[in-house]
C-alpha cells in the first residue's frame, strides 16, 4: 500500500528499459541528487565533508569497481588497492609531466592506465580459475606497491615517498576547499555510477553474469570468455583507478603507496560483501556502513563508556565486530544491505498484509 | 659455488617453515573445500596464547596442552557457529567467512593478550654449524625434522585410520559421504582441530624464529603461493611447494635482488606461482577439475 505501482502503465519500450521504472523511485532519486548537490554543500561542515562524505563517495566508487569484477563477473580479487594506487600515481604523473593537462583528463588517463594494468594481471584468469586466481591479484597487490616504493621516478624523486597533491583547479575554479572537493567527487561518482549501471544492464553485463554463474556453460552458448573476462578486469580497474586518484587528490591530498596496502583491498571487499554483491546500490550502502561504523563505535566508547576502553583495545574490538558482521551478513543476508532494501520495498508494497 | 649451495639450503629450510603453515590449509581444504584464510591468525592466536601462558609461569607441556585445548574449543565454535550455518554455500562465500573469522581471531588474540612482541624460547638454539663447508642453522634442521614427522603422521592418519578414510570420503563427495552415514559436523570439528594443532606447531617454530607478534598472521600470505604451487589438496604438494618457494625466493633475493632493487621477497613467490599455474592450472599435485554443464 505504501509503495504503489498501481496505475503506472508502461506504454513504450524506452520507458520499459529505463533505470527507474516507477515514478516514486525516479523522483526519490532526483530528490536525493538535489539534496546532495544543492543542500548538503550549505548545511555540512568541514568535518563532515573531509572525514565522512568524501571517503564515503570514494569508497563507494572503489566498491563499484570491485563489484563489477567480483559481484558481476565472478572473479575474486584481493588486489583492488593496487589498481587504485596505479590510478593515483598515473594521474599524478600525467599531471606533473604534461604541462597544463586538465585535472579531469589526468584522472581519466589514470583510470585508463589502471585499466591496462588490470588487463595485464587479468590475463592469467584465462587459464586459471577460482582460488588459484587469488595469486594473480595478490601478485598485483604486492608487485605494484613494490614498484611505487622502490622506483622513486614515480614519486618524482621525492625523498620521503609522500607527495602532496597539487591544487585542484578546474576551469579556473578552485576546488581545493572541502566543499569543492566534495562536489567534484560527487559529480564524478554520479557520472561513473550511471556508467556502471548502464554497463551491467547491457549485453556485456549479461555476459559477465553468465560467466559468473558458470563459465563453461557461458562458453557453450557462444560467449567469448577471454573477451568477457578481460573486459571485466579492465573496466573494473578503470573504476578503481579513478577511485584511487580521487582518494589521493580529493580525500588525502597526498599520494603515497602505503594508503593502498592489502588492508585497503580487504576493506573494499568488505564493502561489497556487506553492501551486496551484484548490486550497484549496495556499494553505496556498504561504503556508508564501513565509513560510519568505526566513527559510531568510537563515539559510543567515548560518550557512553566515558573512555573506559583505551584506543588500542577499541581497535581490537572494532576488528572483532567487523569480522562478526561479515560472518553475520554471509549467513543471514548473503545479498547484503541492497537485499534488505529490496525486502523492505516488497514489504511496504503489500503492507498492511504480509504477503 | 659453495655460497650458492649455502643460500639454496638456507632457502630450502626456510621453505619448510612455509610448508608448515600451508599444511594447515591443505587439511581444511581437503576435508571441507574451505579455503581457510584464518589459518594465519590461528597461528598467531595459538602462539600468543602459548607464550603468554609460559610467561605467567606455566610449565612448557602444560601450556602446550592448555593451548591445544583452547584451539579445540575454537575449532568447535567455528564448526558450530560458522560452518554449520554456511553448509552448501559457494566456496567464495566460505572463503569470505574465513576472512571475517581471521579478523575476529586476530582481534581476540590482541584484545586478550596485548599487542607487544614476545620472545619465545623453545629450547633449540639458533646457532649455525658447518656441514660440508656450508653454514646451516640447527634450528632450521629441527624445524625440518618436525615438519617431516608431522607429514608422516598426517599421511598415516589420512590413509590408515577410520577417521582419515572418512575425511577422504568427505573431500571426494560431501553428499555421498553423508549418504553412507559419515557425520560431517564431527569430521569438520576434527579437521579444524587438527589444523589448529598444526597451527600451534607452526606458531611455536615461527614464534621462536621471529618473535611472537602480529606479523605472524601475515605468514598466511607467504603460505598462499606455496599452496598454489603444490595444489590445494596435497600435503606432499605443500612440502614441495614450500621447498620451491623457499629456495627460489632466497636465490632471487641474493642473486637477482641487487640488480632490480631489494625487497622483492614480497611479490616474487606470487609471480613464480603465477608462472607455475600458467603451465599447470591446478598446481603440481592438485586434482584436475572436470567440468560439466
Amino acid at each position: 500500500m505504501l509503495y504503489r505501482e498501481a496505475g503506472q502503465f508502461i506504454t513504450d519500450y524506452r520507458a520499459d528499459k529505463s533505470i527507474f521504472r516507477l515514478k516514486q523511485e525516479r523522483w526519490g532519486f532526483y530528490l536525493l541528487l538535489t539534496i546532495a548537490f544543492l543542500f548538503v554543500p550549505f548545511i555540512g561542515n568541514d568535518y563532515w565533508f573531509s572525514a565522512i562524505l568524501i571517503p564515503f563517495l570514494v569508497l563507494s566508487l572503489a566498491g563499484l569497481g570491485l563489484n563489477l569484477l567480483t559481484g558481476y563477473a565472478g572473479q575474486l580479487s584481493l588486489g583492488s588497492a593496487a589498481f587504485m594506487a596505479v590510478g593515483a600515481f598515473a594521474a599524478y604523473n600525467f599531471h606533473l609531466r604534461i604541462e597544463g593537462l586538465p585535472f579531469l583528463v589526468s584522472f581519466l588517463l589514470g583510470g585508463f592506465t589502471a585499466a591496462i594494468v588490470g588487463i595485464l594481471f587479468g590475463l592469467p584468469s584465462l587459464r586459471i580459475k577460482g582460488f588459484y586466481l587469488l595469486v594473480s591479484t595478490l601478485a598485483a597487490q604486492f608487485f605494484v606497491l613494490w614498484v611505487f616504493t622502490n622506483f622513486s621516478w614515480f614519486s618524482n624523486n621525492n625523498s620521503s615517498g609522500v607527495i602532496t597533491a597539487p591544487q585542484l583547479i578546474i576551469l579556473d575554479h578552485d576546488f581545493s576547499t572541502p566543499v569543492g572537493r566534495y562536489l567534484l567527487t560527487l559529480g564524478i561518482v554520479v557520472v561513473l555510477g550511471f556508467l556502471a549501471k548502464s554497463i551491467v544492464r547491457s549485453e556485456l553485463g549479461r555476459n559477465w553474469m553468465a560467466v559468473r554463474d558458470m563459465d563453461t556453460a557461458a562458453a557453450v552458448i557462444g560467449i567469448s570468455i577471454p573477451k568477457t573476462k578481460l573486459l571485466a578486469f579492465g573496466i573494473s580497474s578503470f573504476f578503481l583507478g579513478i577511485a584511487g586518484s580521487l582518494w589521493a587528490f580529493t580525500y588525502l591530498g597526498t599520494v603515497e603507496p602505503h594508503g593502498f596496502d592489502l588492508t585497503r583491498s580487504f576493506q573494499i571487499l568488505f564493502i561489497i560483501i556487506i553492501g551486496g554483491m551484484g548490486s550497484i546500490l549496495g556499494n553505496f550502502l556498504g561504503a556508508a556502513f564501513i565509513v560510519l561504523l568505526p566513527i559510531l563505535l568510537s563515539n559510543i566508547s567515548m560518550n557512553l563508556l566515558a573512555g573506559a576502553i583505551d584506543p588500542g583495545q577499541l581497535e581490537n574490538f572494532q576488528k572483532i565486530i567487523f569480522g562478526a558482521l561479515i560472518i553475520f551478513f554471509l549467513i543471514k543476508e548473503p545479498n547484503g544491505l541492497a537485499k534488505v532494501w529490496q525486502t523492505f520495498k516488497q514489504r511496504s508494497r503489500v503492507w498492511p498484509l504480509r504477503f | 659455488m659453495s655460497f650458492f649451495f649455502e643460500v639454496l639450503t638456507g632457502g630450502l629450510l626456510a621453505g619448510v617453515m612455509y610448508s608448515l603453515v600451508a599444511i594447515g590449509f591443505v587439511l581444511i581444504y581437503k576435508a571441507s573445500g574451505v579455503f581457510n584464510f584464518a589459518q594465519g591468525s590461528m597461528v598467531l592466536f595459538s602462539a600468543l596464547t602459548f607464550v603468554s601462558l609460559l610467561e605467567r609461569g606455566v610449565p612448557f607441556w602444560v601450556s602446550f596442552i592448555i593451548t591445544l585445548l583452547i584451539m579445540l574449543v575454537l575449532a568447535w565454535a567455528i564448526e558450530r557457529f560458522v560452518l554449520r550455518k554456511l553448509v552448501n554455500r559457494s566456496p567464495i562465500t566460505l572463503f569470505m567467512a574465513t576472512l571475517g573469522l581471521s579478523y575476529i581471531i586476530e582481534g581476540l588474540a590482541q584484545a586478550v593478550w596485548g599487542a607487544q612482541v614476545h620472545a619465545l624460547d623453545i629450547g633449540v638454539s639458533d646457532e649455525p654449524f658447518e656441514i660440508f663447508g656450508m653454514l646451516l642453522s640447527q634450528f632450521d634442521l629441527f624445524a625440518a625434522a618436525i615438519a617431516g614427522v608431522l607429514v608422516a603422521v598426517l599421511s598415516f592418519l589420512f590413509s590408515k585410520t577410520r577417521t582419515g578414510i572418512s575425511l577422504r570420503a568427505v573431500a571426494d563427495d560431501q553428499l555421498a559421504a553423508l549418504a553412507v552415514g559419515i557425520k560431517l559436523n564431527r569430521l569438520w570439528f576434527i579437521v579444524w582441530g587438527v589444523a589448529g594443532f598444526v597451527g600451534l606447531v607452526a606458531g611455536l617454530l615461527w614464534g621462536a624464529r621471529v618473535g611472537v607478534q602480529f606479523s605472524l598472521s601475515l605468514i598466511v600470505l607467504k603460505a598462499l603461493p606455496v599452496l598454489i604451487i603444490g595444489g590445494f589438496t596435497s600435503i606432499g604438494g605443500a612440502i614441495v611447494g614450500g621447498l620451491i618457494i623457499g629456495s627460489s625466493e632466497k636465490l632471487a633475493e641474493v642473486f637477482l635482488g641487487p640488480y632490480i632493487g631489494g625487497g622483492i621477497e614480497n611479490w616474487f613467490p606470487y609471480v613464480l606461482a603465477m608462472l607455475f599455474l600458467l603451465v599447470r592450472p591446478s598446481g603440481i599435485f592438485g586434482e584436475r577439475a572436470i567440468e560439466r554443464v
